[in-house]
């Protein structure tokens, strides 16, 4: 059913077509939104789930690493300071290889107070264990919540998954929605039954004392497990897209064929990318756009294939490594380097604390890596 | 001296069903996937990782029951003089640093 929605409502409604048994979130600007329409979806019957209210983002997590633990579908939601708060237990819910599905608006850290677009959260928690996906757009959100629960519940994979959507540029704005309907959805997505749960009838102590012995082992099925995700992200993708007529990958590219410049974007910017893209080869400018979708588990086979043609590669972060470079720059390059590819790169810092990256500025972009010196980090629309 | 306390014992519960097999994880694909137990401490052993062990000398001991109160497993039989269970005794020392008597010494355990 085609519906307009905002962002945030595209991710409860993910939420509830995914038939989450439990629900625990704090409200916090930009995400509130999906806290609230989860909670009322709850009250007026139509979402059959225990909501519980929390006194923090740190609690919300915890909550639901005890309800995933107990055997049930869990989901929360929360953004910037929140995920930053709750940082201890994202590492704990992916050590415990608990399949929770988490809903980040990206916004930007404080100080200065903001509440605006900027990946600087996410980006700063990529190596709790967590799977992450950068929305593009608001059935982009819808879709990838239903797929995340498909994917993390795998039983090789078992890693919970973020889902990521910018602040405003899709938290607020409304799309059009195609909403599955639950039969369907429940044929897609069969009932959560984990092999490990805490039961009365079968006890198990779960997190418990970890020696040298055993502790190495574990990390390395999380490595094992990534691996599997990015086979499964991939082949997910393609059923959800045989079923329900939109087709998902770990990356997307663009007009990339016969590109001698291919942006490299991730979330909303890479539909303006794609816009911009259009725009300057119609002034015969050779250009495409490699969206990635997913960042964890970080699919470098995927980019190696994507760009191994191309003659300069742009990359535009959202984020910004401190001491070093933008973080998707940085991964970038390293992919590029094990494939022996040695194409000119140009780290392109924009759009931070929610500053628009609009197709004028992509265009700007694009001539300063035409004109600049390569392998190098450019801060794009200072005011100097 | 007699050690006079009626001491209630740890019991599992008959209803539970908890697999009564010795669990060993030589092979990374023999773990399970996160940190879980799998299987009864009954022969699961959990004791490996001890250092030293404690001794009680019976004939300086007065049979107070500090020890079998303060260790934490609980590893220490409330008997005459009391005795320690070596197979899940962690070493922990605290029965030592308790006993009023200093009935307790520590033997280093050689592996
Ligand atoms: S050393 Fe610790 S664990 Fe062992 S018997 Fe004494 S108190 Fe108990
Ligand atoms: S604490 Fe010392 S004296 Fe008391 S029962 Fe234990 S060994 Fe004996």
């Amino acid at each position: 059913m085609k519906t307009v929605m905002n962002g945030d409502f595209a991710a409860s409604y993910g939420a509830m077509t995914s038939d989450v048994k439990f629900v625990a979130a704090y409200p916090i600007t930009p995400q509130t939104l999906i806290v609230e329409k989860l909670s009322e979806l709850v009250a007026d019957g139509e979402l059959d789930a225990s909501f519980v209210k929390v006194e923090s983002e740190h609690s919300a997590m915890a909550a639901c690493i005890g309800a995933q633990a107990a055997g049930i579908r869990t989901f929360t939601a929360t953004s910037s300071q929140g995920l930053l708060l709750m940082c201890e237990v994202l590492h704990w819910a992916a050590r415990a290889r608990l399949p929770i599905v988490l809903a980040n608006v990206n916004r930007a850290v404080a100080p200065g107070w903001s509440i605006w677009a900027d990946a600087q959260d996410s980006i700063s928690q990529r190596d709790t264990g967590w799977m992450q996906v950068y929305a593009e757009n608001n059935q982009d959100v819808y879709d990838s919540i239903l797929m995340a629960y498909k994917i993390a519940e795998d039983n090789d994979v078992l890693l919970p998954m973020m889902v990521n959507l910018d602040a405003f540029f899709l938290s607020h704005t409304s799309e059009v929605v195609d909403l599955i309907d639950n039969d369907k959805a429940k044929e897609f997505l069969p009932a959560y039954d984990p092999e490990y749960k805490l039961d009365p009838k079968n006890p198990r102590a779960f997190g418990a004392l970890t020696s040298p012995e055993h502790y190495f082992e574990f990390t390395y099925k999380m490595f094992e497990a990534m691996e599997v995700a990015k086979k499964k992200i991939t082949q997910v993708g393609k059923e959800f897209g045989d079923i329900f007529g939109r087709y998902y990958d770990m990356t997307e590219s663009y007009k990339i064929d016969d590109a001698e410049t291919v942006l490299v974007t991730f979330g909303t910017i890479a539909g303006t990318a794609k816009e911009s893209v259009d725009r300057l080869r119609k002034e015969g400018k050779k250009v495409g756009n490699l969206k990635i979708r997913v960042f964890r588990p970080f699919p470098a086979e995927q980019i190696i294939d994507a760009l191994k043609n191309a003659k300069r590669v742009v990359v535009i972060d959202r984020d910004y490594s401190y001491g070093n470079e933008g973080a998707f720059y940085t991964e970038i390059k390293g992919a590029l380097y094990d494939a022996n590819l040695r194409i000119d790169t140009y780290g392109m810092i924009a759009g931070l604390g929610g500053r628009d990256v609009s197709t004028t500025v992509i265009k700007e972009i694009v001539e300063k890596a035409e004109t600049s010196e390569p392998n190098k980090t450019y801060f794009i629309g200072v005011k100097k | 001296m007699l050690l006079q306390l009626k001491l209630p014992s740890i019991r599992l519960n008959k209803e539970i069903s908890v697999e009564e097999k010795k669990i060993e994880l030589n092979k990374v694909d023999e773990f399970p996937p996160m940190p879980v137990s799998l299987g009864s401490m009954r022969v699961n052993k959990t004791s490996s990782w001890r250092n030293f062990r404690p001794i009680i000398d019976g004939e300086k001991c007065i049979g107070c029951g500090i020890c079998w109160k303060f260790c934490p497993e609980p590893a220490i039989f409330p008997t005459n003089p009391p005795e320690v269970d070596y197979d899940y005794c962690k070493g922990c020392g605290i029965c030592i640093a308790n006993c009023p008597v200093d009935a307790i010494t520590r033997q280093d355990e050689t592996k």
